[in-house]
This record gives C-alpha cells, structure tokens and sequence, in this order.
C-alpha cells in the first residue's frame, strides 16, 4: 500500500496531519498497537521537523507486511551537519517556534529511538530526505 | 478514575471537550517540551502544561492522552478549544501552578 501526503512549511496549524491519517489506517489494517505508537512518534517529530524548517515537503509512506517504510523529502535550507542534528538538545529551531514548546532538540532522537531504520541525507541550500523503517515482525 | 471524577475532585474547570469526561486516567505527565511528551508520555496520562495552542491537542490525540490540564487559569486558543471537541480530548484548567496542581492529582491516583 502507498500513501503520499504534502507538508506545508511553517504552517504549525497542520503539523501532525500525517501522523494521524497513517494511526488511522494502521489501526484499520490492524498493526500491533505498539508498533503503531512507535510509528506516530518518528512521522509526528519528522513533520514538525519539515514545517518548523523547510518550505515545503513530501511524505511517501509504503506499507508492506514486513514493514513499513516512510520517506520525507523536503526542499529547505538543509542541515550542514547531520551528527550534530542527531544529538539530544541540539537545535537550530528560531524562538517563536522554540516558544511552542518545540525545538528542544528531542526531534531526531526521538525518531531514532523509534524505528528500526533511519537514514539522513541532506544538501546545504536544498533541502533534507529523512527515510525511516519500522518492522512489523520482529 | 475518569476524567471528570479527577475534575470534580481537583476542582478543575471544564472548558472543552466534555464528550470525552468518561476517558479513563492512567496517570499523569508534566512537561511543557512537546517533543518530550511526544517521546514519554503514555496513552491515558493526564498532561499537565501552560501551552495553549492546537498542537497540544495534536499530540493528546495521536498519544490517546486522557486529557489536558492548564495550570494557572491559562485559556486554550480558540483553535486549541475547537480540537478539543472534535477529538473528545477534554482541556480542563486550574488557577494553580504546576507544582501545586501536580501534587495534588498525584495524590488522588496514588492515594
């Protein structure tokens, strides 16, 4: 099964829609509920990640019955340096958005901590591709 | 406990999403950090916080949160209150502060 989704940059009022249409579907197609929360948490963080920073972005979700694959690809300013966006704490979020109680650098981490793959590439001026696996046997 | 037995009891005021009273509490977790109750609270905590706009509710639904607490009288943003409803995630509020209000509720579910 294929799903695509679009994400409007700085739009923070639709922040989470994805998220809540892909719960939906994998509660329909009866997914353990415990990987369900695993995969609500890495897409949520990652489309704040792309509203909070880039302009525009893309999400392209596959579900097979092994896994299911997320990928998000964004046009954006990019991260010049992906380790350091991977640390707990570290944010380059602005105050307004860090005011919302966002940008506390829990976002990478926390997808991190949630699938079972996880791979950042990104261009400086161009934008960031965040692709992402959860198995569904484990 | 449900949610309105724990608003009756902490004297908290209702303000939206009064269809989900019947929620049941499993418990609490306090954080104004989004992304740290994204990543630690558990389905069925009542979240504690002093953010007040539609995010929140973003986060309570996809979490299955029992309810929000507002502590010191804050008001949801209108967009925040019109979530609650559609969800059925109650938002409750309280004059008290964080600490205050924390404390109390988690004496009442661990009595």
């Amino acid at each position: 099964m294929h799903f695509e989704f679009n994400i409007e940059g700085g739009n923070f009022s639709k922040a989470g829609t994805a998220s809540s249409q892909l719960k939906k579907i994998l509660k329909q197609l009866n997914v353990d509920p415990k990987v369900i929360k695993r995969v609500v948490v890495a897409l949520y963080e990652a489309e704040v990640n792309v509203v909070a920073h880039a302009y525009t972005g893309q999400i392209f979700i596959d579900i097979d019955t092994n896994k299911i694959e997320i990928k998000l690809v964004d046009e954006g300013p990019g991260i010049p340096n992906i380790e350091l966006a991977m640390q707990q704490g570290y944010s380059t979020a602005s105050p307004a958005v860090r005011e919302m109680g966002f940008g506390a650098g829990m976002g990478l981490p926390n997808i991190k901590n949630n699938t079972d793959e996880l791979h950042v590439a990104s261009e400086v001026g161009k934008g960031t591709t965040v692709k992402m696996a959860i198995f569904l046997i484990s | 406990m449900n949610v309105k037995e724990v608003a009756e009891k902490l004297g908290l005021k209702v303000i939206s999403g009064e269809n989900g009273l019947d929620r049941e509490v499993k418990g609490g977790y306090v954080s104004d950090l989004l992304s740290d109750v994204m990543g630690s609270a558990n389905a069925g905590e009542l979240w504690i916080t002093l953010q007040t706009h539609k995010n929140v509710m973003a986060i309570a639904s996809l979490k299955d949160l029992a309810a929000i607490i507002l502590v010191k009288g804050f008001e949801p943003d209108p967009d925040m209150e019109e979530q609650s409803n559609a969800e059925d995630i109650p938002v409750l509020n309280s004059d008290l502060d964080t600490f205050t209000i924390t404390g109390r509720l988690f004496q009442l579910l661990n009595p």
